[in-house]
């Protein structure tokens, strides 16, 4: 699966960070960035958790 | 596992139950039925993008036509629930009895208005699409003198909004500083303070005296005399939890639906969102959240508990969290601080609005509040979910800076 945001939509909220935060980082310069942009199916748990959480919806999951 | 369930309530917390059955693998029937005629859609642009005419109309359904498809739900829009009885196991749309199997309850709620105010052109509360079409295009159509009352969640957001439009904006607010339920007396004054600083014209401590005009928006007069003309009015005074229809069902009813720490409100009755009551007992306290990150989680909670014998269910005990955007800033709550507990700030400053500061209470760390301090609310957020203490949480934040 391959990790896709929307950086027009993402506002840094950080949720993703707490769910999975060896797939998304929020640093201190308040910018998302995504750690594994294609993470193993292990992770397709977690990663889905951040896409339903993410308050803006700038997270998806392509196959 | 029972042959099909009815979702009443076709927003966020009903839209995730019916994604998670289907994502658990239920095969059985899914009704998702909700009052407005809209596809599940997203509410917290409403007060923000949405608001300010920034997000595109198809960026607000929560999910794509072809995703909602593919789960196969039977969708009921435009379709109110009017009544239930739990004894017959009996639901009632439009006033037609239906059976149902399992139920899941994810009605919401309405917005409070201020008396007097029914069917003057002017006055807006702030809840659905269609309101949040409305107010826009008041302020399109050139309102340009805005009064907010309350300074919660939609009053804020609005506010902040309206300045952004260029609208002349003041704000009533009852309390002695915005947010101060939640927040309390000092950080309440940091949030007075973006608030005047964006150029709100903020009045606290005053209660409205009544909604001027005939048929149309005047103006309103406050408490301590003073008038305020407007030309749009928005109310952000709190929400009521849509349980009307559950009178005589057999359900508990107390400021929502009653439901026991699974989310479970009878047999085969589970509630979610903001319209559910529950014991969380993370805190040894009944509560009822009205985050957008409730929603969802209490959704997939209730779902999964249908799904579930009564030895599988498991306690729904999360750590509430919530975040509002007022003008460029992020404000971000985790856990649930009293208005007396100690605050510290740990990170930043409040006079730059930008910090991180903790609430504690007898040697407990009880929340997190951030502004434009997203890590490290979420990295709190971890703290709060394991239990840290006040020593821990101050000894995790001393590496910040």
């Amino acid at each position: 699966m391959r990790v896709v945001v929307d950086f027009d939509l993402c506002e840094s909220n950080a949720i993703c960070m707490q769910i999975a935060p060896d797939v998304f980082e929020v640093r201190d310069d308040d910018f998302l960035y995504v750690l594994e942009e294609n993470p193993g199916e292990d992770r397709r748990a977690a990663v889905a958790e951040a896409v339903q959480r993410c308050p803006k919806q700038a997270i998806s999951v392509e196959d | 596992m029972r042959g099909s369930v009815s979702i009443v309530g076709a927003s966020l917390a009903g839209y995730w139950a019916a994604e998670t059955l289907r994502r658990d693998g239920f095969e059985g029937r899914i009704s998702l039925i909700g009052d407005e005629p809209h596809a599940p859609y997203d509410r917290p642009p409403l007060s923000k993008r949405f608001l300010a005419g920034d997000l595109d109309d198809d960026r607000l359904p929560l999910t794509t036509a072809e995703k909602l498809a593919d789960l196969g739900l039977e969708m009921r829009l435009g379709c109110r629930a009017t009544g239930l009885d739990v004894a017959t196991r009996t639901l009632e749309v439009d006033g037609v009895a239906e059976p149902y199997d399992g139920l899941l309850i994810a009605t919401g709620a309405r917005c409070r208005n201020l008396p007097g105010t029914a069917g003057l052109a002017g006055v807006h509360t702030l809840r659905t699409r269609d309101d949040a079409e409305a107010i826009r295009d008041a302020l399109a159509n050139g309102a340009r003198r805005v009064v907010v009352v309350g300074a919660g969640f939609i009053g804020a957001e609005v506010a902040s909004t309206a300045i952004g439009r260029g609208a002349e904006v003041t704000m009533v607010e009852a309390l002695e500083a915005p947010f101060g339920r939640v927040l309390g007396v000092e950080m309440g004054a940091v949030m007075a303070d973006v608030h005047r600083r964006h150029g709100v014209d903020l009045r606290t401590g005053v209660g409205v005296d009544e909604v001027l005009g005939d048929d149309r928006l005047a103006g309103v007069r406050l408490a301590n005399g003073a008038t305020l003309e407007a030309d749009l009015l928005v109310v952000g005074i709190g929400v009521v939890p849509n349980t009307d229809w559950l009178e005589g069902s057999g359900l508990t009813l107390d400021d929502g639906v009653v439901c026991d720490e699974t989310c479970l409100a009878a047999p085969d009755v589970a509630a979610a969102g903001d319209v559910a009551r529950w014991p969380n007992p993370r805190y040894g306290e009944v509560m009822r959240v009205e985050h957008w990150d409730n929603a969802v989680q209490q959704g997939v909670h209730a779902a999964r508990r249908l799904l579930q014998s009564d030895e599988e269910a498991t306690p729904y005990a999360p750590v509430p969290w919530f975040w509002t955007d007022q003008y460029d800033r992020k404000v971000q709550l985790a856990g649930r601080p009293h208005t007396d507990d100690e605050v510290r700030v740990v990170a930043g400053s409040t006079a730059e609005h930008r910090f991180a500061a903790f609430y504690g209470r007898d040697g407990r760390f009880t929340a997190a509040l951030g502004m434009n301090r997203p890590r490290q609310v979420m990295q709190s957020k971890g703290l709060l979910d394991a239990g840290a203490s006040w020593d821990e949480a101050l000894a995790f934040a001393s590496a910040w800076e």
